[in-house]
């Protein structure tokens, strides 16, 4: 049987937790945030979902002034289910005025023979922070990737700020492999950080070694890029670059 | 207004002078990474580069031609290109279309964007809108801009590699359906407004970009 | 919003002697000719000398880029800002002959960011002898060779030696050293251009490239002389 849930989070500025809805495999729990001040949210359960067919949401709203940290305790992994319909995750994501989020959660792997549909939509306010990471790994170890479709779409005030959609294996249009988007790589990610004080000043763009670019948005906001051999080079990456950008 | 196929032959043309042969569509900086080596490589980049930017430009350009608000289709480009050095490339090819495209054909829409973005809009809007000036529909915007996305690449490997043009000439040739279905999709999703315009990326050619804008001899633009 | 459709625009026709504000654009001159045969130092000796009375700037398009303006830095024969480098796709014919944008766009760059511009020199990457100029980009050319490339060249001609508003023949001062003969230079040349001048030059010394700036002034004059065509 395939299943929809959709767990809930609204954070408030007096650093409470008004929303914390779990739903199905989706389990939400309250955790000790590392900086006082910070209210933080770790998805628990999503281990072995989505399955094919499965729908799943996560809607996260930040109200104004508040600082929310969300992340995950272990990897999210794809897997084909009983149903020939792709598997489908939405994380929907408002932050309010001089609200912060970071999400920050674990690497999404797409094992071999499994189909979802990822969509990240987020809306921020015009003084509104963010950071927010995104780490794609294309089949578990040794194994070829099932499809993976995934669009990240942010707007700022209203406009557009960055729209991306990737598409990788077998399910995938052609040429996902070659030159122009992956090359052979096994885990791509992304950092962006939105922040207003960008506005006056971004950072300016850099390669990040071979396989990685710090780009300043049209927007204010800097987004990193990467592509890397497997998760933990992947992560290195984006480690570095959180730490220079966004340190908690 | 009948589309006139002969129009779009003018404006496919890589003689058209509006400054592609400069750029490499980031081939050159596959070729410098070993990426792209002989014809097959050739092949899987611009394969995927046709799906992806491909697919994204095709869409900017049937969009303008259907006549949707080039500010909102140029706004949809900026978020849709992460990379500066893009950014920035797009906007001066944009701002060269724009010069040759008045001069083949002159009206108000074209003077009108062109004096809306004096820096350039993002090449595949100002495609569009250049398709609409010469009597051309949104299939055919998409169908040109799909096909700049592997022409160029393919030109620029065959002076990059030293690459046999017949081999480059037979990778677009096995391209051709796939352009086809590229610029039929675009098309089909520029119908739906600006919101339902695709975003294909590729990480790659982002990455890539900004390390070729940083080198200090480079025989491409971007 | 959409854009409103009664605005009208210059700029649209390459060869337009208007910049948008309707003022005379600053004439540009095209330098071509082989590999080596001392493009960048005559751009380079021509700023030094006219630097000083002329309002000027200079586009290169190298072949690999931006090596010619970087030479051109490097000798700070202007401030950086008006010295603008143009990429060619390896094919520098191309940007100064078949696809003129890039250059028209750096031409019109320098001239709204440097402000009037008296004289825009256009110096193209080396390249063969067919490589001309656009008049869509350039109101005027030079063509410039050397002796030490053979004193056969004027003889054999090519569009470049037989069409250049000037012909340079640069490094006479090798002449004597590579048995090159400036005479029979000067002879062939007359025959393959008829009235069309020809310098002989050698920048060893400040004032070598003394020739080639009085027949820049005169093309300079004859240019703010004539009435601004209508638009």
């Amino acid at each position: 049987m395939s299943l929809r849930a959709t767990a809930r989070i609204a954070a408030d500025a007096d650093g409470s937790l008004p929303v914390l809805t779990s739903d199905g495999p989706l389990a939400l729990r309250r955790t000790r945030a590392a900086v006082p001040g910070w209210t933080r949210v770790t998805v628990v359960g999503a281990m072995s979902a989505p399955l094919g067919g499965d729908r799943l949401a996560i809607e996260t709203e930040v109200r104004d002034g508040a600082r929310l940290r969300v992340d995950s305790a272990a990897a999210t992994l794809a897997l084909p289910g009983r149903s020939p319909e792709p598997a489908a995750y939405e994380l929907r994501l408002r932050v309010g005025g001089d609200a912060v989020l970071r999400w920050l959660p674990e690497q999404l792997v797409s094992a071999h023979g499994s189909d979802l549909r990822v969509r990240t939509d987020v809306d921020l306010a015009p003084t509104a922070r963010l950071v927010l990471r995104e780490e794609q790994v294309l089949g578990r170890h040794g194994e070829p990737p099932g499809t993976l479709v995934s669009r990240l779409a942010v707007r700022r005030a209203g406009a557009p700020l960055l729209d991306q959609e990737l598409a990788y294996g077998p399910g995938a249009s052609g040429g996902w492999d070659g030159a122009a988007v992956l090359g052979g790589h096994r885990a791509t990610g992304q950092l962006l950080v939105v922040d207003p004080a960008y506005e006056g000043a971004p950072p300016t763009a850099r390669p990040l070694g071979e396989s990685a670019a710090l780009t300043p948005l049209a927007g204010p906001a800097v987004l990193v890029t990467a592509v890397a051999p497997d998760a933990l080079a992947l992560r290195r990456i984006l480690d570095a670059a959180l730490d220079e950008l966004a340190p908690e | 207004m009948t589309a006139s196929r002969s129009a779009l032959l003018v404006l496919a043309d890589g003689r058209f002078p509006a400054g592609g042969h400069a750029h490499s569509g980031g081939a050159e900086a596959a070729v410098k990474a070993g990426r792209i080596r002989d014809a097959a490589g050739l092949e899987a980049f611009c394969r995927g580069r046709l799906h992806t930017t491909g697919l994204t430009s095709a869409g900017l350009a049937a969009g303008a031609a259907l006549g949707l608000d080039p500010y909102e289709l140029d706004a949809a480009a900026d978020a849709r290109t992460p990379s500066p050095a893009l950014r920035t490339a797009a906007r001066r090819l944009g701002r060269q279309l724009i010069r040759a495209a008045r001069a083949a054909w002159p009206g108000p829409e074209l003077d009108a964007l062109a004096a809306a973005f004096p820096r350039g809009a993002h090449q595949p809007v100002v495609l569009g809108v250049t398709a609409r000036a010469a009597g051309l529909g949104p299939e055919d915007a998409a169908h040109c801009s799909a096909y700049e996305t592997v022409g160029g690449p393919a030109t620029a490997v065959v002076r990059l590699l030293g690459l046999d043009p017949y081999q480059a000439t037979g990778v677009l040739a096995r391209l051709a359906p796939e352009i086809d279905e590229v610029a039929a999709r675009a098309t089909a999703a520029a119908r739906g407004g600006v919101g339902a315009l695709p975003a294909a990326s590729a990480p790659l050619l982002d990455i890539t970009a900004e390390q070729h804008a940083a080198w200090p001899v480079r025989l491409f633009a971007s | 919003m959409h854009l409103d459709h009664g605005h009208t625009h210059h700029g649209a026709v390459s060869a337009d002697a208007h910049r948008p504000d309707g003022t005379r654009r600053a004439l540009r001159i095209g330098l071509g000719g082989p590999v080596g045969s001392g493009k960048t130092a005559t751009v380079a000796a021509l700023c030094r000398l006219l630097r000083d009375t002329l309002s000027l700037a200079v586009v290169t398009n190298d072949i690999y880029t931006r090596e010619d303006a970087e030479f051109l830095l490097r000798e700070a024969v202007l401030p950086p800002e008006r010295i603008q480098a143009v990429e060619t796709g390896a094919c520098p014919h191309t940007a100064i002959r078949d696809d003129i944008s890039a250059n028209l766009e750096a031409v019109e760059e320098l001239e709204d960011t440097v402000g009037p511009l008296d004289l825009i020199l256009v110096e193209s990457g080396g390249d063969n002898l067919t490589a001309t100029f656009s008049r869509g980009l350039v109101d005027a050319q030079i063509f410039v060779i050397d002796v030490a490339g053979g004193d056969d060249i004027p003889r054999k001609g090519g569009p470049g030696v037989t069409t250049a508003d000037l012909l340079v023949v640069n490094k006479t001062d090798l002449a004597p050293h590579v048995g090159s003969d400036l005479g029979r230079m000067a002879r062939d040349a007359a025959e393959q251009r008829g009235d069309l001048p020809v310098a002989f030059t050698s920048l060893r010394s400040e004032e070598g490239v003394g020739p080639v700036a009085d027949w820049v002034r005169e093309r300079l004059a004859a240019w703010t002389a004539a009435p601004v065509p209508a638009a």
